[in-house]
């Protein structure tokens, strides 16, 4: 089970600042263990964010992203109450969710 | 959908690029500031607004809750010093002299008590393999880091009321002063004086209460390189080793002692919470 991300959404005006730190080892394929072997690809490779439920963004992302990765962005026309969650998927399947309330501004 | 939603800017991701580490907070007055230091510091702060550090303190309070062990119970009535489960503001008051142990215990030591004692884990298994690598975080790390924590923005304040803390200082100050090894170095010999640097990195002055503070900031810490995350616990081991010293015991008295010294140096200073480093 993966663990938990920390979510932090900022409202300011009507533009929601986000970040979200998620744990993720981001295995890059080319890294190798204390044996002298491969470690196998481990990466996140689609993040989604929806608001209310419905999908605002969508990014791919590739093994070039460092271990427990930040992801920031903005987002326009989001208001106090409205939910906020963020889905990670990673290249063997494992998945997680975290949600979070917009606070007041 | 009438409302439009537009994204503003695109998705930045931060990446963690090896860089040398920067003096810390404080100025010392004896130290010209250069260049270097103040960039890598512009950049620092960057970094310490989205801190991975923060991933091990949810991790670590989850581990705090959950019950766990052979005895199958939750750490919530381990005594950090403050009575059985008060977690708040514990951490700037270790090490401290515990009656039931009847020594004086730092942070992670006490943990490692409480995991064997209330949850029945094994010492001897804790203590194998203590440190954090790219694949494994042990649970006392992410323990004393959400632990770590729940003392940000708070005052070091160590006791030194009853004897034996004051005397695990003295044992501490004397381990700071000791000299040996094959370098005939001690503790001291790079942070016992202002102004003294490594390459890039200046040394802190760990006898100056200013500087001494720095000892303590930033740890636990989450190192960029390998994306690890590491206590005081760790800290100390790697000194000695760079000392060429032997490995001193994990969770031992001696690293409580020399804790305990730069824990009172630094008192009164603010503790800002878990950390990130180079």
């Amino acid at each position: 089970m993966a663990d938990p991300m920390k979510i932090r959404a900022k409202l300011d005006g009507d533009v929601l600042d986000v970040r979200v730190l998620m744990a993720h080892p981001m295995e890059t394929g080319q890294r190798k263990d204390g044996a002298g072997n491969l470690v196998p690809l481990h990466f996140i490779q689609t993040i989604t964010a929806q608001l209310n439920g419905r999908p605002v963004f969508q990014a791919e992302t590739s093994q070039a992203v460092s271990r427990n990765p930040v992801f920031g962005f903005k987002l326009k026309g989001a208001k106090t109450g409205d939910k906020l969650s963020i889905t990670w998927t990673d290249n063997k399947g494992d998945k997680r969710t975290d949600e979070v309330t917009v606070p007041t501004a | 959908m009438t409302r439009t939603l537009a994204l503003c800017a695109a998705a930045a991701l931060v990446a963690a690029a090896p860089v040398p580490q920067a003096a810390g907070q404080t100025k010392p007055p004896a130290v010209e500031r250069d260049a270097t230091t103040e960039e890598f510091e512009k950049f620092r702060a960057v970094l310490e607004a989205d801190n991975p550090a923060e991933l091990f303190e949810l991790r670590g309070a989850a581990l705090w809750k959950t019950p766990r062990g052979p005895k199958n119970a939750s750490l919530e009535r381990c005594d950090l010093g403050l009575g059985p489960g008060v977690v708040k503001g514990a951490y700037v008051q270790l090490p401290r002299y515990f009656a039931d142990t009847g020594k004086v215990m730092d942070a992670e030591q006490r943990i490692v008590h409480c995991m064997v004692t209330l949850q029945g884990f094994d010492a001897a298994a804790l203590a194998k393999q203590p440190f954090s690598n790219e694949t494994r975080t042990p649970d006392p790390v992410a323990i004393t880091t959400f632990v770590a924590g729940q003392s940000r923005g708070m005052k070091i304040a160590p006791p030194q009321t009853r004897p034996q803390e004051r005397e695990a200082y003295a044992v501490g100050r004397e381990i700071f002063f000791y000299r040996a090894g094959g370098y005939d170095f001690s503790c001291a010999s790079c942070h016992g004086e202002d102004g003294k640097r490594i390459r890039t990195q200046q040394l802190p002055n760990f006898t100056r209460p200013e500087e001494a503070i720095r000892s303590y900031q930033g740890w636990p810490g989450y190192r960029m390189t390998g994306g690890v995350m590491h206590t005081l616990q760790w800290r100390l081991n790697d000194c000695f080793r760079q000392q060429r010293f032997p490995e001193p015991g994990y969770v031992s008295d001696s690293l409580t002692a020399l804790l305990t010294y730069l824990a009172v140096n630094s008192k009164g200073q603010v503790y800002k919470g878990p950390g990130i480093k180079r």
